[in-house]
């Protein structure tokens, strides 16, 4: 169970540096960017066929994170410059994205096996192999042995190198979002005429913005191909869902009263959504069903605020009615 | 300071709903120049801001700010020349974001916008002492976000962004429009300061014709997308609301058929 959680923790923060990306454009741009589900395989594909040809996995991941940084290049410009609405431009993308993806994988799915004789060195294996060599032999009897097992664990490094990945990334969004370019960016999505009065140009700044969330995004897919062992085409099916599940359930549960709050909810949500899936999973709900899960709980998650107004309007009639009742007694 | 040459403007050319906005309009503003522009809806007062500020490029004609011809130049690449304060209070400021962080976008109006951090600790005071000369209490805020004032402190803040870098000229669209009438003197009175404090050269669009001829040192009068009265020193200050619609009907051959207008006299 503690490997379930761990795993789940691993999982989540991978797709926690997704998440940072889908509030790039659905919060701070306030655009819904279908794209990303494209380009996370992109992300992914782009990795796995370097790294099984032998690339440094670390290098295989920036190159993803550009290939990612292209793909949003292309729905920015169909957005800004041909003028089609975002969604479409979003849906347009992700569709060539698939073909593309074929193309970079030449077949369906790369596997990334981390044993055997075609074994591949993943951002994993270092720290493996460290955590491995720091807790050296031991005794599978004793009593300390279940807590040694958890340390050799894949997710247990996995966990670790996604600690911290996301708190480099989200120190670097910190320090990005405050800069004049940044803060730019964020009143592009408030205010464009503002923005454009004060000299700035809103299409730069929203390609800037798409470019950067894609680029994450597909930094994210390569991390997770890695850490599954493999990319699919399939990958991507449902990621945006997947990030704004995780985006709004760190809202609801940490706030977004300071950006600094804001960016420890997205990590945080990531995480949570990944524990509830696995719990529901562990409880026995089978895989196949996993997407329309996830698809009511955002539809939960996003009526929250309609929902909860409802019950406050309830709370306070009764109350009204109570003082009325109150009124007429005496 | 400011030269329109003959401007067209036709929105929805070709249909049904075609509509000339502006028609041959010439503008020439001196250096110091403090214009109130009147005239029924649909004349052309917006519209000329817009062309202006470079909202969309217009038909023809030639606009020339401070010697820099500017007629091809898009929205943010004019800039650098112009304040804006718009009639919606919404529309100058950015909701979501910190007023002091609003403040540092205005400062950097026209300059290229780098990775240095956004907002320095010299200008933090600096803003402090410029929003204590509003006198709402603002100073005392300057990490609230934007979206929590109401109007009227909204405009008042839109006004000194406007002019935190000073423009060439600045534009007033009606800004005092939406707000409540005590809170619409207010900000008047506050455009007047900072307009003569600091010597510019403006353009306010208002429909109150008493607005128009208490403030600034020029007036002019639109119809149908065009100039038809410009005055200005001695005999604008002579202009009363009567006078005014007298001129209106005699120069418009109609009469100045707007209920805003004759409500606000």
């Amino acid at each position: 169970m503690v490997n379930i959680i761990i795993g789940a923790i691993a999982l989540g923060l991978l797709w926690g540096i997704m998440t940072l990306g889908v509030h790039l454009s659905y919060r701070i741009l306030d655009v819904a960017d279908l794209s990303v589900e494209g380009t996370i395989t992109t992300g992914g594909a782009t990795a796995a066929v370097l790294i099984s040809n032998g690339v440094n996995a670390w290098l295989a991941c920036l190159v993803a994170l550009v290939a990612g940084l292209i793909g949003g290049l292309v729905t920015a410009i169909l957005h800004t410059k041909l003028k089609i609405p975002a969604l479409l431009a979003g849906i347009l993308t992700m569709t060539a994205c698939y073909s593309i993806n074929l193309r970079i994988m030449g077949k369906a799915n790369i596997p990334l096996p981390t044993t055997g004789s075609n074994k591949v060195e993943t951002v994993f294996t270092p720290v493996h192999d460290l955590m491995k060599s720091l807790v050296g032999e031991y005794d599978e009897n004793s009593s300390m042995a279940w807590l040694l097992d958890i340390l050799v664990s894949k997710n247990f490094s996995a966990m670790l190198v996604g600690i911290v990945v996301v708190i480099v990334l989200s120190v670097i969004m910190y320090w990005f979002f405050g800069t004049e370019l940044g803060c730019a960016i964020r009143a592009t999505g408030n205010n464009q005429q503002m923005v454009r009065a004060q000299g700035i140009s809103t299409t730069l700044m929203i390609i800037i913005c798409l470019m950067l969330s894609n680029g994450l995004v597909a930094f994210s897919g390569a991390l997770i191909a890695q850490y599954q062992a493999y990319a699919d085409i399939q990958m991507g099916i449902g990621s945006i869902v997947i990030g704004l599940a995780s985006l709004i359930i760190g809202e609801v549960l940490i706030g977004t009263k300071t950006f600094k709050r804001n960016l420890v909810a997205l990590a945080v949500g990531a995480v949570v959504y990944r524990i509830i899936i696995a719990l529901v999973m562990a409880a026995g709900m089978a895989a196949n069903d996993l997407k329309l899960f996830t698809a009511i709980t955002v539809t939960f998650c996003l009526s929250l605020p309609l929902i909860k107004n409802g019950i406050n309007k309830l709370i306070s009639k009764r109350n009204g009615e109570a003082a009325a009742n109150i009124g007429e007694e005496e | 300071m400011l030269k329109m040459t003959n401007i067209h403007k036709t929105f929805n050319a070709g249909t049904v709903n075609e509509k000339k906005a502006l028609n041959g309009l010439d503008l020439t503003l001196e250096k110091g120049d403090f214009v109130a522009i009147i005239g029924g809806n649909g004349a052309g007062k917006s519209t000329m801001l817009n062309a202006l500020s470079g909202v969309w490029p217009v038909d023809s004609g030639k606009i020339v700010i401070d010697g820099v011809d500017v007629t091809a130049k898009s929205e943010h690449r004019r800039a650098p020349y112009l304040g804006r304060v718009f009639q919606d209070p919404m529309m100058g400021t950015a909701a979501n974001m910190e007023i002091q962080e609003n403040l540092a976008l205005a400062m950097r109006r026209g300059q290229r916008r780098t990775l240095r951090w956004g907002i320095s600790e010299k200008e933090r005071a600096q803003y402090k002492e410029l929003l204590a000369t509003l006198d709402l209490g603002l100073e005392n805020r300057m990490t609230s976000k934007v979206g929590l004032l109401s109007g009227g402190q909204r405009q008042a803040l839109t006004l000194l962004m406007a002019t935190l870098k000073q423009p060439k000229i600045l534009l007033l669209d009606e800004h005092t429009a939406a707000l409540d009438p005590k809170t619409a003197a207010k900000v008047l009175e506050l455009s007047d300061k900072i307009i003569s404090d600091n010597g510019l050269t403006a353009l306010m669009v208002t429909h109150n014709m008493k607005d128009a001829i208490k403030h600034g040192n020029r007036l002019i009068m639109m119809n149908n997308g065009h100039i038809i009265f410009d005055v200005k020193g001695e005999e604008k200050k002579n202009l009363t609301v009567d006078l005014l619609l007298r001129k209106f009907s005699e120069l418009s051959g109609g009469e100045l058929v707007n209920d805003r207008m004759l409500l606000s006299k």
